[in-house]
């Protein structure tokens, strides 16, 4: 009896400092669901920056000049850091790193669709800044305001250094819109590709996302996928007109009426075979992952073997 | 019904069937809190955590961590184990005996407004 009317005051306070916008923070009470939501989604979303690290990672050693490869490998470490900060933050909800780790490269927690599709050229790391991270910067920001401090704080830093990411993308693809018609082609080309999974990126539409109004009723989401993916889009086209590329979707209109664009559907089940491991490098990624770690296996032990030898950090 | 969603930055990942962890600890190496000083005159402020084998390396990655665009002239890293701290909840009541003593502050004194620099 005791113990059901404490469960009470503990809930009637979770739902107070939501109401009230405030954030929860680790040590306070919160219903087991909304804990199981956030180590699901800040573990899959840490997974997501590691397992980002390689589509780009697989041009540092050929990027075209001094200036890119120092741009490219900044990146790159960036995406590793994220990782690290979402990882803290995930175990801040009582989980393990090595269990998270563990879950990841048996593949038995995900990470984001987008990086199962391969790069096949330079011009992919000027899309992927663009496209790719501009769609993470429209899902992240709101992130920003998420009701779990910890994650809150985590997606405040990243966006940060997103602006970087994407500033460095658009700013390639200019140079490359400005050299040889070759180059122009490798843009338009690489834009053709990563234009609807970037869409994708949003999930699925409103009408299929069951868990986003629980999401949005504990102040983790602040807006559907609908509404972001509309702002992608939105923001998105003007920056193509100003590369002289075009958006492979027809009919993407301006739609005054609205005071939006109009845009197709992307292809839902293509998204659905690419999260469910069937996408063009999923079990390469993994692949890769599972080897950086295994191979990484002595390197961690003969550390732990140091700090025991002369006494930690004690 | 779609059994995956946009959760996270990078979007579309899976919502069902994703286990969220058993809250069993596997021994990896110690956490540690890390805190910067932004620059000179400010405090020391926690800004995350990281796992280091020991101290050193601790102090090592978080540069590499927190300090990647000149965040921080000075790190402090402290055994996560070692900190002792109240609860956080806003009503706890080791903060109430602070709560009833307005005359700590300076607006409980009222003075009359022609004496000066009061």
């Amino acid at each position: 009896m005791t113990a059901t009317l404490d469960e009470q005051d503990l809930q009637q306070g979770f739902e107070d400092v939501i109401a009230a916008d405030q954030r929860i923070e680790p040590r306070d009470w919160m219903p087991e669901a909304y804990r199981k939501t956030l180590v699901r989604q800040i573990a899959q979303h840490a997974h997501s920056e590691i397992i980002g690290m390689q589509p780009e990672g697989n041009w540092i050693l050929r990027a075209p000049s001094l200036r890119r490869k120092a741009i490219l490998l900044a990146k790159v470490q960036d995406e590793a850091g994220h990782g690290m900060y979402l990882y803290a933050a995930a175990e801040t909800l009582g989980v393990d790193r090595e269990e998270l780790t563990e879950k990841l490269i048996s593949g038995r927690q995900k990470y984001s669709s987008i990086f199962n599709y391969p790069t096949l050229s330079y011009a992919d790391v000027g899309v992927i800044g663009w496209l790719v991270d501009g769609a993470a910067i429209c899902n992240q920001v709101p992130l920003c305001r998420c009701s779990y401090g910890p994650y809150a704080r985590a997606m405040i830093r990243i966006c940060k250094e997103e602006s970087f990411h994407q500033r460095q993308g658009y700013e390639l693809l200019l140079a490359m819109v400005n050299g040889t018609d070759a180059q122009r082609e490798m843009v338009q080309e690489s834009t053709n590709r990563f234009w609807w999974p970037s869409l994708m990126m949003f999930g699925p539409p409103d009408a299929d996302s069951p868990n986003t109004s629980q999401s949005m009723g504990w102040g983790i989401k602040r807006h559907t996928n609908d509404e972001l993916r509309q702002r992608f889009v939105d923001m998105t086209v003007p920056q193509a007109e100003a590369l002289g590329i075009t958006l492979p979707d027809p009919d993407l209109r301006w739609n005054a009426e609205r005071g939006h664009y109009d845009f197709s559907e992307p292809d839902w089940s293509e998204l659905k075979a690419v999260i469910s491991g069937s996408g063009p490098c999923n079990a390469q990624r993994l692949a890769h992952r599972r080897r950086a770690h295994e191979d990484g296996a002595w390197v961690r032990d003969a550390a732990a073997a140091y700090a025991a030898k002369h006494g930690g950090s004690r | 019904m779609s059994d995956y969603t946009a959760e996270g930055g990078h979007g579309a990942v899976p919502t069902e069937g994703v286990p969220t962890g058993s809250g069993t600890t596997k021994g990896s190496w110690p956490l540690y809190e890390v805190f910067v000083r932004g620059k000179r005159g400010l405090n020391h402020v926690h800004v995350g955590s990281i796992h280091a084998a020991d101290a050193e390396m601790a102090l090592h990655n978080a540069r590499d961590l927190y300090t990647r665009r000149n965040e921080g002239v000075s790190i402090w890293v402290v055994r996560a184990e070692d900190i002792t701290a109240s609860s956080p909840a806003e009503k706890d009541p080791f903060f109430a005996p602070a709560g009833d003593k307005v005359y700590r502050h300076p607006t409980f004194y009222a003075i009359p407004e022609e004496v000066p620099h009061l």
